[in-house]
């Protein structure tokens, strides 16, 4: 269980933009996510979490520094058995949900029975069963983002990144929410990475707990929760799980300050 | 969802479908033109039925069909350079970013200015013939077409094909199954303008530099005051353009319902 499955060493981000200085977005970064450990990242807005994720995943060449997923560098390209749920809506307008879900597996060539059998099980999976011939546009955000992740899971991954996958749900949807994707990580046994801004979905979900600086950002501490594998999220009304929330809160808040100075500062130039 | 709708009254279906204001609309259209022929008399504005029996007459005429084909064949063959060399140019300017912001500006330039002060040139390049008509009706369908391919490629949301690497799809997959979906409302839409506008650019060129065609017919009539002549072909170019634009924007509304 405490294999190392993804080695970040020394890895920085910085944007070249025209006619102005270059932005150091993220890092440099070491970390190390174990083989089958839940690890939520938390941080203030725009400290450089969405190019972690994109670093990690493969999918943006690194300024410095090498992302590694078992043993191998990743340059550029997306390794296999990785699955992403980004932050913006991905669904695809043209397809209807369960076209969506089956993309990928259709894109690797798996057999029509096969599709329609792991599609079905995503579907009832993310309580979409009902929508499976809608088109995107009639469903809500949150439903959206539902489809989105089905149809990474449908893929599945052994190293899954979501980045503020529940952002466009409300309280009690999340924790349900929260609580399949504990399920899928029990059931699956895949490394998770979920970049969240809400202290109380990381300190519940997680083994631990990365907390980021403002831009560039950096791991400031990484909190352990000692959760038991098989936690839900009746674990918020206990106290350590007061405790571990308020650390986390702790730690962020003079960088939430700090990314709000920078923003505001932004604005007047 | 379907349940609220089932929910709440509806008009009957006659009415409220697209085909009663259709219906509603050509009847004013009707109504308008018979009362133009009442004001202005049998010189100004043919009645309209004198015109559907004018017009069944010229569909049943020899003359007629050469200039239709000839109408035709250089529309088909302008839209055909238009729609193709279009897409291909808008799609190049919409990857690149800097070529595309260098032409945006141009591009709207030349598509409001009227063409038809381009026609000397145009003359000049192609003398008279199916050359220079195609190049005019190409010319004015193909402004659109680019400018609304170019639009279409710009707004690709890069999650998409982040989301495509992810699964792995690149190359010629990633176009036919994301790049190619996800702009083809809007190119559609450029398509449809595309074709009013190289139908329109078609037949000023037959009406200005020609020696055939429904657009020389037309000017002919008109040196002619030939009342008849004039409100049929008019009749039968409306009803040509009018009835596929009504099938084009049903395909239309249908690709932007998702999108
Ligand atoms: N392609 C880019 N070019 C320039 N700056 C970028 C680019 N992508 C992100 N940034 C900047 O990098 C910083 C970190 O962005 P991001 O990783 O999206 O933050 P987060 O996800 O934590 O909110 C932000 O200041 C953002 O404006
Ligand atoms: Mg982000």
């Amino acid at each position: 269980m405490s294999e190392a499955h993804v080695v970040l060493d020394g890895v920085t981000r910085v944007f070249a933009r025209a006619a102005q200085e270059p932005l150091h977005a993220l890092g440099p970064i070491d970390l190390t996510l174990k083989r089958g450990e839940f690890f939520a990242v938390v941080g203030p807005s725009g400290c450089g979490k969405s190019t972690l994720l994109d670093a990690i995943a493969g999918l943006s060449v690194v300024t410095d520094g090498v992302v590694r997923i078992d043993g191998q560098a990743v340059a550029g390209s997306v390794p296999p058995g990785v699955g992403v749920v980004f932050q913006d809506d991905a669904s695809f307008p043209w397809l209807t949900v369960e076209d969506n879900i089956a993309f990928g597996l259709r894109r690797q060539g798996v057999d029509g029975a096969e599709v329609a059998r792991r599609v079905a099980d995503a579907l009832s999976l993310m309580g979409l069963t009902d929508f499976a011939r809608a088109y995107p546009a009639q469903l809500s955000g949150g439903m959206r983002q539902r489809v989105c992740i089905a149809r990474t899971l449908v893929l599945q991954p052994r190293l899954i990144l979501l980045d503020e996958p529940f952002g466009a749900l409300d309280q009690q949807t999340r924790l349900l929410m929260g609580d399949e994707l504990l399920n899928l990580w029990r059931k699956t046994g895949a490394t998770i990475l979920l970049i969240t801004h809400a202290l109380d979905e990381a300190a519940m979900l997680s083994d631990r707990v990365g907390v980021m600086s403002a831009r560039p950002g950096r791991f400031l501490e990484i909190v352990e929760t000692r959760w038991p594998r098989d936690r839900d999220s009746t674990i918020v009304s206990s106290p350590e799980f007061g405790a571990a929330a308020s650390r986390l809160w702790t730690l962020l808040r003079a960088e939430s300050l700090k990314a709000m100075q920078h923003q505001a500062r932004a604005q007047t130039v | 969802m379907s349940a609220l709708e089932a929910q709440r009254p509806r008009a009957p279906s006659w009415l409220a479908g697209r085909g009663f204001d259709t219906a509603v609309f050509a009847a004013l259209v009707l109504l308008l033109w018979q009362g133009a022929h009442l004001w202005g008399g049998e010189v100004a504005m043919t009645t309209p039925l004198g015109t559907l029996l004018f017009t069944a007459k010229t569909l049943a005429s020899a003359e007629f069909w050469p200039h239709a084909y000839a109408t035709l064949s250089a529309f088909l063959i302008a839209l055909v350079i238009a729609a193709s060399s279009g897409i291909l140019i808008g799609a190049v300017l919409g990857f690149h970013r800097l070529s595309g912001e260098v032409a945006e500006p141009v591009l709207v330039a030349i598509y409001s200015i009227p063409k038809v002060t381009l026609y000397p040139i145009i003359l000049l390049f192609f003398g008279i013939g199916i050359a220079a008509e195609v190049a005019f009706g190409a010319l004015h369908g193909i402004i659109p077409v680019i400018l609304f391919t170019m639009n279409a490629v710009r707004n690709i949301k890069p999650v998409y094909i982040k989301s495509a690497r992810v699964m792995r799809v690149s190359g010629w997959p990633l176009f036919r199954t994301v790049l190619l979906p996800a702009t083809l409302p809007e190119v559609f839409t450029g398509l449809r303008v595309g074709f009013s506008l190289t139908l329109i650019g078609t037949l000023l060129s037959e009406m200005f530099g020609s020696k055939r065609g429904i657009g020389f017919v037309l000017m002919q009539a008109i040196g002619l005051h030939n009342m008849d002549v004039i409100m049929s072909l008019t009749f039968l170019l409306v009803a040509f353009a009018g009835s596929v634009n009504v099938l084009l924007l049903a395909i239309d509304h249908r690709l932007h319902r998702r999108a």
